[in-house]
């Protein structure tokens, strides 16, 4: 485990920005404060090893982590966003700040999608950069998530979507809330080829993201202390005027109120997302199950 | 086969805290199990137990009752009493099963539906209703087992099947043999007449045609050998499913809707004023 992220493949065009940081730097975590040596960090997967805190990976390190070496294959790495509103404030210009973005994450928005293996079980991936604009929904996101479902529909395998988003990209107006039905109409050719959508939750995952295709998947799976909700929990403490309990829109709090399946943790989820594959996936002969055949092999 | 058993002793032995329970079927029975959680509405009801096994190479849908093996594991699952919530998951699966073409397991296991308000305002008689109409038109065979106590409508609500097998002393009733004396003869003292009366076990149903099988236990009961049981009921579903599994999908449900349409007996009254004057 402790190698995963050095003998990692090299996704094949996002560039990585991250590999430079020297070793002897500290890393502090932002739940206890612990300091943990920058490589002692990585291979823990960004769990404090003290508070098991899960810090924010981004979308290469969760490819690395997760998909057979050598297995993942980039899809639709060119999409660019366009400032289809002319979307100019004072204190923002859309198209500048994607430039900014780019060159900021070296990917060319949030989602960053393909297909590969885990522990030999070939799927579709799309997977959420929350670097990238908070992670945030517009036009590209929700192409490229919908082109990830078809893929998996058309080559009969389970799609797998990480998840973490503060919600739709306001600088893309009624097209950012629009991905939602674009996912959501995609989703049902999922469905018809009878392949699995396993949604994993992680911190944060809100808005459009977490009321659209991440809370209808099949299987929905988070991480520990990941906050999942619908509205923030500011902007629900600004209109009830109360102070909200501190478990809540935490992943356990969504498992005990019936919204997840189960929580994971990072070490683990490997090997739980195998198990799901390979549960959704009849391999053996069996010419009786009849009911099982319309599943069938790729 | 133990025979000088009376129907009050199969209630004790049907709930005997050493009997194994759902988990300790699902476990041995599938090489992986992966439970999932919740209604995707309000709670994990922890009473039931849902999820996805897989056992000879088959993916299959299982759920069933939970007891706990203890007084603190038996508070976190209401000692097997679902609440709405729970039903309302059971029946998340039940269409998960059918999208995905799974055969679907159900383990009963339950003195009945959780009698609270709580239940009551988040709407227990709707929750089981609904699940007895999809499961009648569910397009994929489904086998029920009776493990221990079917109680009343708690009970069908994840047992409307192509198969309805019942361990040897299980018992399967309208009401709890307590419910029953307090309705019939207002003293619930009186329980171990009324699981004579109502013919709750799984003889008494197999006689009645209502089960499809008694599976054998060991002399005594389950409890004293639970491996033994759990082999032979696990055994016992396998058979069935793979029989159900020949069938398509068009003659599994007309063989269900037969099924569940010959449920009942009657007489006319006019045959039987002329039988009687014969
Ligand atoms: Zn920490």
């Amino acid at each position: 485990m402790k190698d995963f992220f050095r003998r990692a493949p090299k996704p094949q065009t996002s560039e990585r920005r991250d590999q430079q940081i020297p070793d002897n730097v500290w890393v502090k975590c932002q739940k206890c404060g612990e300091l943990t040596y920058q490589k002692q960090f990585q291979d823990a997967l960004k769990v404090c090893p003290k508070c098991g805190h899960h810090a924010r990976m981004s979308a290469q390190e969760w490819i690395a982590l997760l998909m057979d070496e050598g297995s993942f294959i980039e899809h639709d790495v060119d999409l660019q966003s366009r400032d289809i509103l002319g979307f100019v404030s004072p204190k923002d210009n859309y198209e500048a700040k994607l430039d900014a973005m780019i060159q900021k994450t070296g990917s060319n928005d949030v989602i960053i999608s393909g297909s590969g293996m885990i522990e030999g079980y070939p799927l579709e991936i799309a997977v959420c950069n929350f670097d990238f604009m908070g992670g945030s929904m517009g036009s590209v996101f929700g192409e490229k998530v919908a082109r990830a479902t078809e893929r998996a529909a058309e080559r009969r395998v389970g799609l797998v979507t990480i998840n973490a988003s503060g919600g739709a990209r306001m600088h893309e107006g009624l097209f950012a809330l629009m991905q939602m039905a674009k996912i959501s109409v995609a989703l049902t050719r999922l469905a018809q080829a009878r392949q699995p959508h396993i949604s994993l939750m992680v911190d944060p995952c809100y808005g459009g993201v977490s009321a659209s295709y991440a809370s209808v998947a099949d299987v929905i799976l988070a991480e520990p202390g990941a906050h999942i909700g619908f509205a923030g929990p500011r902007v629900i403490e600004q209109t009830i005027r109360q102070k909200l309990p501190p478990e809540f829109q935490t992943a356990e709090f969504l498992l005990d109120h019936g919204m997840i399946d189960a929580v994971v943790p990072r070490p683990d989820m490997r090997a739980a997302l195998a198990r799901l594959l390979r549960l959704y996936r009849v391999t053996v002969d069996q010419p009786n199950f009849a009911f099982n055949q319309v599943a069938g092999h790729e | 086969m133990t025979t000088t058993l009376t129907p009050w002793d199969k209630v004790q032995i049907a709930r005997h805290p050493q009997r194994p329970h759902s988990l300790d079927y699902i476990r041995a029975l599938c090489d992986d199990f992966f439970e999932f959680h919740g209604d995707r509405r309000q709670a994990d009801d922890q009473a039931i137990v849902c999820g996805l096994g897989q056992f000879d190479g088959i993916s299959a849908v299982i759920m069933g009752h939970q007891k706990g093996n203890d007084t603190k594991e038996n508070l976190r699952r209401h000692f097997g009493m679902p609440h709405p919530e729970g039903y309302r998951k059971a029946l998340r699966m039940l269409r998960h099963a059918e999208k995905f073409g799974f055969p679907v397991i159900t383990l009963i296991d339950t003195p009945g539906a959780h009698p609270s308000m709580e239940a009551e305002q988040r709407g227990q008689a709707q929750a089981i209703a609904q699940n007895l109409v999809v499961m009648a038109d569910l397009k994929v065979p489904v086998v029920a087992s009776v493990i221990g106590e079917g109680g009343s409508g708690g009970a069908i609500a994840i047992g409307v099947a192509d198969r309805l097998l019942m361990l040897e002393h299980s018992v399967y009733s309208v009401a709890s043999p307590e419910a029953s004396a307090a309705i019939l003869w207002r003293d619930s003292g009186k329980a171990s007449e009324a699981a004579k009366a109502m013919k709750i076990t799984a003889q008494d149903l197999y006689e009645f045609n209502i089960i499809d099988e008694v599976v054998p236990e060991p002399e005594g009961g389950a409890h004293l050998d639970a491996a033994s049981t759990i082999q032979a009921l696990n055994a016992a579903i396998r058979r069935h499913l793979h029989e159900l599994c020949t069938l398509d999908v068009p003659q599994l449900l007309e063989q269900r809707y037969a099924k569940y349409r010959a449920m009942g007996v009657y007489r006319s009254a006019q045959e039987r004023a002329v039988a009687t004057e014969a």
